[in-house]
């Protein structure tokens, strides 16, 4: 187990964690509520642009791995986008949830979304 | 800057899992866009119209607000919805939709942004797999509220009738006045908060996420327990109550909360090998 206490969720590491020998992922409990004076420039716009008074769906986007490597999971492809090796995370699941939402943001935003091929080879209207 | 370069180095997990990935990659070079680049429309939120739909059907309703997002408006006022049915799905917006009356079966359903007010009540299927934005019904609402929502928060100020919620993955339901039986049915993730009464067997079968009930709560649905409330949890409740000027008759801290007991998740008992096979 690793040495990064900080890092560790106290509801990680349960009895039935350890009897599965995983993490469960997508428990993600409200302990985890977001720290909202850590809100980047892009989310704060986003927020505003969205006339949003809180993170709103993006409270429920944390972070996580796959393959592991630090990835977050986009619902709307049903699959995790891996965050690049070169780019340097911080130290605290804090941190590094609000880079996830803006990560999350942009792709789905972006002309490369899976969506947009599918859109472009399916889609009737 | 100390970093951390895998999952075991963040104290995740002690052994090596794989499963299918599909190998797609953040770029740091992605623009600052806050539209899909399908099916949605860029608005102006000071550009403000309304429309008279009683003598409209309810595909020439939506075809009507699409039009006028697509032309820009991001404020538009329905009058007189009549309860139809199937109304103001799949906007993928930002945009200020408000319903002067009360709205049918299946409303709003899979909506990804917009902010929505309704004056009035709404039917079966409200909201069903609404993904982000927020919906505040003014009156009471119909069975199956918020079915599968995956985000967003989702607010019926008067009471709701049975399956709130079910399978619901994400978001918050917020219910002002009594939620009927099997509310929480098969529960994934997200919250409820539910200031009344809830009905019979609730939070059924959930797998996970967690239930708020301020009022008398009939009986537990299989699988269903009380979980400990933190000072944390009862000041998120209170900070997202007060968005839409709500209140816990009690306070926050008060509140029963349902969690799931975790005895029907024989799933993850498999082995990580016979789990890969069944993936």
């Amino acid at each position: 187990m690793s040495e990064n206490k900080d890092l560790i969720p106290e509801d990680l590491g349960s009895d039935r964690e350890k009897e599965i020998g995983q993490h469960i992922g997508y428990r993600y409990d409200v302990n985890l509520v977001p720290d909202y004076g850590r809100l980047t420039p892009f989310l704060k716009k986003y927020l505003e642009v969205m006339n949003w008074q809180d993170l709103n769906w993006l409270e429920d986007v944390h972070m996580g791995y796959e393959e592991d490597r630090p990835a977050v999971f986009d619902r709307n492809i049903n699959g995790w986008v891996t965050v690049p090796k070169e780019m340097e995370l911080p130290d605290n699941q804090q941190d590094r949830d609000m880079i996830a939402r803006e990560l999350l943001i942009k792709f789905q935003m972006s002309k490369r979304h899976p969506m947009v091929v599918l859109k472009e080879n399916y889609g009737k209207f | 800057m100390a970093t951390i370069d895998n999952s075991f180095d963040a104290g995740l997990h002690t052994e090596q899992l794989g499963g299918r990935t599909q190998e797609i990659f953040f770029s740091a070079e992605e623009e600052e866009n806050f539209v899909y680049p399908y099916n949605a429309f860029e608005v102006d939120s000071s550009k403000k119209t309304e429309f008279d739909a009683q003598n409209l059907e309810s595909s020439d309703i939506n075809l009507k607000i699409r039009e006028l997002m697509k032309e820009g408006f991001g404020h538009i006022v329905v009058k007189n919805p009549s309860a139809k049915h199937s109304i103001a799905v799949g906007i993928l917006n930002r945009l200020q939709l408000d319903f002067d009356g009360s709205l049918g079966y299946f409303g709003c359903g899979l909506v990804d942004g917009p902010n929505i007010k309704i004056s009035g009540r709404v039917g079966w299927s409200f909201a069903e797999n609404m993904m982000a934005g927020t919906i505040i019904v003014e009156k009471n609402a119909g069975s199956t509220f918020g079915a599968a929502i995956r985000g967003g928060d989702l607010v019926c100020k008067g009471d709701v009738g049975s399956r709130t919620g079910i399978d619901m993955k994400g978001g918050t339901i917020i219910v002002g006045g009594r939620t009927g039986t099997l509310s929480g049915f098969m529960m994934q993730r997200g919250r409820m908060i539910v200031l009344g009464d809830a009905g019979s067997n609730l939070g059924d079968s959930m797998y996970d996420g967690t239930i708020y009930v301020g009022g008398k709560i009939a009986s537990l649905g299989v699988d269903a327990v009380a979980g400990e409330m933190t000072d944390l949890e009862a000041e998120w409740i209170e900070r997202k109550l007060a968005l839409y000027g709500m209140k816990a008759p009690n306070g926050a801290e008060n509140l029963q909360k349902i969690v799931a007991g975790k005895q029907l998740w024989n799933y993850d008992n498999l082995e990580p090998t016979e789990k890969k096979i069944v993936l």
